[in-house]
């Protein structure tokens, strides 16, 4: 560098250096194999579930349905965060995704243990809040390690289990229906354009 | 912007020098010529928060060739800021790139360097 350079130009070379390796710490740092089209395949699932879940008239019945479209559901996001590393020549196990993975379980695995208690109980109108909460509550935490769009998902999901958790089962239902149906399409969409796939 | 607290956990404490704001600017020909590259930067930038990153990850994370990738991390590794552990995957070779810790030290030297000349032509302003 020369030293007859101005001041100012070394003060926006210094800057952009700066920016420049933040930026590249900030993406290597992040969990990027967000599934954009598995996304959008949960989300038909979670739609499909909340029509077909609405139909049914025993509460246990209606909470098989549910249970059966997470499975399909995590099934398909597992398949699609590995062909999207697979793809991308990111590993399964990068420290972000590891990051990413011990972030969004323990809310996920509390949402488990609640179910199944709240189901013993007879508690099931609570459910449908439960479920969005601790969801939102996994996607915002997931989210600090991945691309910036997903804490904003995890807290649409915290607002609809807001409202479902203070209102009737079917409104409950229909919160479902919009969170895992069409929040995970729009977003996955978003996704799937902005971040390959 | 900030960016060192990536860099600060592993670095150890007695061994940094911190680069004065006095004459940051006209000691502007001292650095680290070897990290002054853009991608080389990128290179060490990355793995500065990451344990390890494969070949294909930091291809593809810094959007450059094969052959681009190749000659920049050589550089580094030879001047001993990269450690490089090949192997194969199948009949697919794999080179994993970690950072060492004289390549963080030069990472956090060549940062401290910047902030310092930010701070220099704020004052001059």
């Amino acid at each position: 560098m020369n030293r007859q350079t101005e001041p100012h130009s070394l003060y926006e070379h210094a800057a952009e250096n700066l920016v420049f390796i933040r930026d590249t710490m900030e993406r290597a740092g992040s969990f990027t194999a967000v599934p954009g089209w598995g996304g959008v395949v949960m989300g038909l699932t979670g739609l499909a579930a909340s029509i077909i879940a609405m139909g049914q008239d025993s509460p246990r019945a209606w909470l098989i349905t549910w249970l059966v479209a997470a499975v399909v559901a995590l099934a398909v996001g597992l398949v699609a965060v590995l062909l999207k590393s697979r793809a991308a020549g990111v590993a399964f196990f990068s420290r972000p995704a590891r990051q990413f993975a011990f972030s969004y379980s323990p809310a996920i695995l509390a949402g488990a243990l609640l179910t199944a208690a709240l189901a013993r109980a007879g508690l099931h109108s609570l459910l449908p809040g439960v479920w969005l909460l601790l969801y939102g509550a996994a996607v915002v935490a997931g989210g600090t390690y991945s691309v910036r769009i997903i804490p904003l998902l995890g807290l649409l999901f915290f607002f609809l289990g807001a409202i479902a958790l203070f209102s009737s089962p079917l409104i409950g239902n229909v919160c479902l229906g919009i969170g895992f149906g069409a929040l995970h399409i729009v977003f996955g969409a978003i996704i799937a354009r902005r971040y390959g796939g | 912007m900030r960016v060192k607290h990536a860099l600060k956990p592993k670095t150890s404490a007695p061994s940094r020098e911190l680069v004065p704001i006095e004459g940051a600017v006209e000691k502007t020909s001292e650095l680290d010529r070897l990290i002054h590259d853009r991608l080389r930067l990128g290179i060490l930038s990355a793995l500065a928060v990451n344990d390890s990153l494969s070949f294909t990850e930091i291809r593809n994370l810094l959007k450059t060739t094969d052959g681009n990738l190749s000659v920049h991390a050589r550089k580094l590794e030879d001047a001993g800021y990269l450690a490089c552990q090949k192997s194969f995957q199948g009949r697919v070779p794999h080179s994993d790139y970690r950072l060492t810790a004289r390549g963080r030290r030069a990472l956090q030297r060549y940062l401290d360097h910047m902030e310092a000349l930010i701070a220099a032509t704020r004052r001059t302003q």
